[in-house]
């Protein structure tokens, strides 16, 4: 009984609620992601995540999902992306068959009124989001990817949580879903759509939490060997690289540290195993260059690490 | 939703005269005067988020503001500082006073017990201590990374250093430098970096010299921000939430001018600089993907017509030639539009990367071709670096000749300007009265697509003194002041 109330109301109790449950699908929010995941669903309206790339800003849509319970309907953004692959379709052959067997017996403008029904609706995932029964989260991937003129197909379902198809009137949601939509910044996003929605930005994390997100994700790590490692991407972060590690590149590489079991991170380890870090050659000799104790000695260590 | 949470709501919403939604206008005003586009739906979508949070939540009040007012990453600094003169006075006084409790050792102890009992009075706390002593306190804090003893003592040092004088209308930086230069944190990260050695059982290695000396330098750094924001809330306690968010205001990224940005304004810009050259590379690719149509193609549409009887009922275009754009930048790199040469070459580096056939030319008084230092190379730095140091752009006297620099051009390089190319020039157009050669640019402007002039001075000086730009842009299709991003990003999509 409470459960559905809680449905129906809110999903979340306190944003202290929203951090533990997230950190129990081991997703280690810090206050603002917790508090602005929170207001989505209090103000219903769709987040906006930017931030650089591997930073978990898909991550924290689908840990809502799951924290949630709720199915997750997610839109890969494209390139010449439309609404026949974002909304929905007609259900062409299906019409055709209704037609070529009812010919004979009925009158068309019946069949006409019957062929724009919802029977022969294919549904995209936008409207798929709204119109399911069961608690969905919606994710729309990489929005900066389509043309700004695509955009605004996206407006009215965000704003309104219904989609208008000319052929059948307007199609009300069952349910206002909380929608994430992620950018990598590769383009400005119309204004229209930034003013719809609320705006996070997930930066690389701190030390404090960085380490965290090394614990939860590899059992087994050692905790000194994951401050060591969070120390290091701290510093190569603050050098001036084409490419930052991502927080995904700091996991795999710990990955990798377990796996060759090394327990304390020196210069040779660290020169050995950092094109898991970084990668593109200046950086990563950048790196090295910052970092080793023999700078000299660049060449030789690559070498034996590509053997 | 607790019911503390739902009084607030109900106060700041319905309550007109409520003072926090005074409060919030004035913040909203304040934000726009600062240059942040907030529309009306996002002001009210503010009011309403912060009625779903618990008021004296200060971070969450800060992110529920930030997330529904600020859609721009890079206006997020000026937001904090907007928000830290109106909202600090609240709330982080009595922060600092819970925590020092539980987190001071046993001989600081006494100490906050003092300052608690006079904290009211303008927390004259640890008064007593001599100036040597509250160095020890602070290398201690420092070491041990204890936040709550560093806040405390950041307050601490401003109250004695920093001098401030009630209405004396300075900007906060006075009294920042005054307070740093008396705690003289260099020599601390020496005295640190000394002691983690030796605490150390082994000798440190290379690696873990740079991490401890990296660990440090952000206690430092978290340290001179807390002394920044408690000028600031000292100065907002004197002065007042407007006058202050006046002083403070800065412009906006996209609006920091190129000749006078500093250093870490200038980092920003190069940060911007990339999406832009993406942005306008993917725009000039859609163009080409999209714009469909060509000139009439008269051949096929009478060979077409001929199923119509005759009758050119249906035209055909000719498929439109994907145009490459060629593209030459000549930039002046001289000592009067130093900063903005800096620029230039991030620029241009970014330019290159991003188009196939990019020319780039940099000058002072002579001329030099740089592109192959600018192209496959993979790290900017090492490339401004060649540019500066091995390019030829010096003549006679290495004060700009734009005369001289445009015939080199015309001489070596000239015949390479096709019906294709456009060509950018990059300048302040001061000759020191030299011969302006103009002609040339009159032929180039002949040969090539479009030419253009950006001009890093504002509209006003141009024509003044030794600048000759009248002369030389009767001759471009066009010449821009681009003083800022915002100003490169218009020109952009008018040369797209």
């Amino acid at each position: 009984m409470k459960d559905t109330l809680i449905q129906v109301d809110y999903r979340f109790e306190d944003v202290t609620g929203v951090r533990s449950g997230l950190s129990d699908v081991s997703y280690l929010a810090d206050d603002g992601i917790a508090g602005i995941v929170y207001l989505a669903d209090r103000l219903a309206k769709p987040v906006l995540i930017e931030g650089p790339a591997g930073t978990g800003k898909t991550q924290l849509a689908k840990s809502v999902a799951e924290m949630s319970g709720a199915r997750l309907i997610r839109l890969q953004c494209y390139e010449g992306l439309d609404e026949s692959k974002a909304l929905y379709e007609w259900n062409y052959k299906k019409q055709l068959l209704r037609i070529q067997a009812e010919n004979e017996t009925r009158d068309w403008n019946e069949i006409e009124d019957d062929l724009f029904s919802e029977d022969f609706l294919l549904s995209r995932p936008l409207l798929e989001a709204i119109r399911a029964e069961d608690p969905v989260v919606l994710l729309i991937d990489e929005v900066d990817r389509v043309e700004i003129e695509t955009e605004a197909l996206l407006l009215e379902i965000l704003s309104e949580y219904q989609v208008s198809i000319p052929e059948l009137g307007t199609v009300e949601g069952n349910q206002v879903p909380l929608v994430f939509l992620t950018s990598n910044g590769t383009r400005e996003l119309s204004e229209a759509l930034k003013r719809r929605c609320l705006y996070l930005y997930i930066d690389y994390p701190d030390l404090e939490r960085e380490r965290e997100i090394i614990n939860a994700k590899i059992p087994g790590m050692d905790e000194n060997l994951a401050d060591q490692i969070a120390r290091i991407v701290r510093s190569i972060r603050q050098l001036d690289l084409k490419k930052h590690p991502s927080v995904s590149e700091t996991l795999d590489w710990a990955k990798t540290l377990l796996l060759l079991g090394i327990e304390k991170i020196d210069a040779d380890v660290a020169t050995e195993t950092v094109n898991v870090l970084l990668k593109y050659r200046s950086d990563i000799e950048k790196a090295i260059k910052e970092f080793a104790d023999n700078p000299d000695s660049i060449e030789e260590t690559e070498e034996e690490g590509a053997a | 939703m607790s019911s503390t949470s739902e009084l607030n709501g109900s106060t700041s919403l319905e309550g007109e005269e409520s003072p926090l939604l005074d409060l919030l206008n004035g913040f909203i005003v304040e934000l726009r005067l600062a240059g942040l586009p907030v529309s009306l739906t996002e002001s009210l979508d503010a009011m309403e988020a912060v009625s779903h949070i618990p008021i004296e939540d200060r971070d969450a009040f800060k992110y529920a503001l930030g997330a529904t007012l600020v859609k721009n990453y890079s206006h997020w600094k000026s937001f904090e500082i907007v928000f830290e003169v109106y909202f600090s006075i609240r709330g982080s006084e009595y922060e600092i006073q819970e925590n020092e409790l539980e987190n001071l050792t046993e001989d600081e102890l006494s100490e906050a017990q003092h300052q608690q009992g006079e904290a009211p009075s303008g927390g004259g706390a640890m008064s007593g201590l001599s100036p040597e002593e509250l160095q020890e306190m602070l290398f201690r804090a420092l070491l041990n990374g204890d936040q709550a003893l560093l806040r405390l003592l950041a307050r601490q040092s401003v109250i004695r250093y920093a001098g401030m004088e009630p209405g004396r209308p300075v900007g906060g930086t006075y009294y920042l430098y005054r307070t740093l230069r008396n705690l003289d944190l260099d020599s601390m990260l020496d005295r640190l970096m000394n002691e983690s050695r030796e605490q150390a059982l082994n000798e440190l290695t290379q690696l873990e010299e740079r991490l401890e000396q990296d660990e440090y330098k952000n206690r430092i750094d978290e340290l001179k921000k807390q002394i920044e924001s408690e000028i600031r809330r000292s100065l907002v306690a004197d002065r007042g939430v407007e006058a202050m968010a006046r002083t403070l205001r800065k412009p906006l990224p996209e609006d920091v001018d190129f000749m006078h940005a500093s250093r870490e304004e200038m980092a920003n810009l190069r940060r911007s600089l990339y999406p832009l050259t993406r942005k306008l590379a993917a725009r000039l690719a859609r163009r080409r993907k999209y714009g469909r149509r060509g000139p009439l193609d008269f051949r096929k549409t009478i060979r077409h017509s001929l199923s119509y009887g005759g009758v050119p009922a249906e035209p055909k275009f000719k498929y439109p030639r994907p145009s490459k754009p060629e593209i030459m930048v000549v930039a002046d790199i001289s000592g009067s539009v130093a900063a903005f040469a800096r620029f230039t070459l991030h620029l241009l580096y970014a330019i290159s990367s991003q188009f196939s056939k990019v020319r780039s030319f940099v000058f002072i008084d002579g001329l030099d071709e740089v592109t192959r230092f600018l192209e496959g190379v993979e790290d900017i730095g090492e490339a401004v670096h060649r540019v500066n140091t091995e390019a030829d752009v010096v003549w006679v006297d290495g004060h700009s000749d734009y005369g001289h620099a445009f015939s080199v051009f015309w001489e070596k390089y000239g015949k390479d300007i096709g019906p294709k190319t456009t060509v950018l020039i990059l300048g302040d157009a001061r000759n020191n009265y030299h011969a302006s050669q103009s002609w040339i640019l009159k032929e180039a402007h002949h040969k090539a697509r479009k030419l253009y002039w950006l001009n890093p001075e504002p509209r006003a000086y141009w024509d003044t003194g030794d600048s000759i730009l009248g002369e030389y842009a009767t001759y471009c299709d066009g010449a821009y002041e681009v003083r800022n991003l915002r100003q490169l990003e218009t020109f952009i999509e008018k040369l797209v």
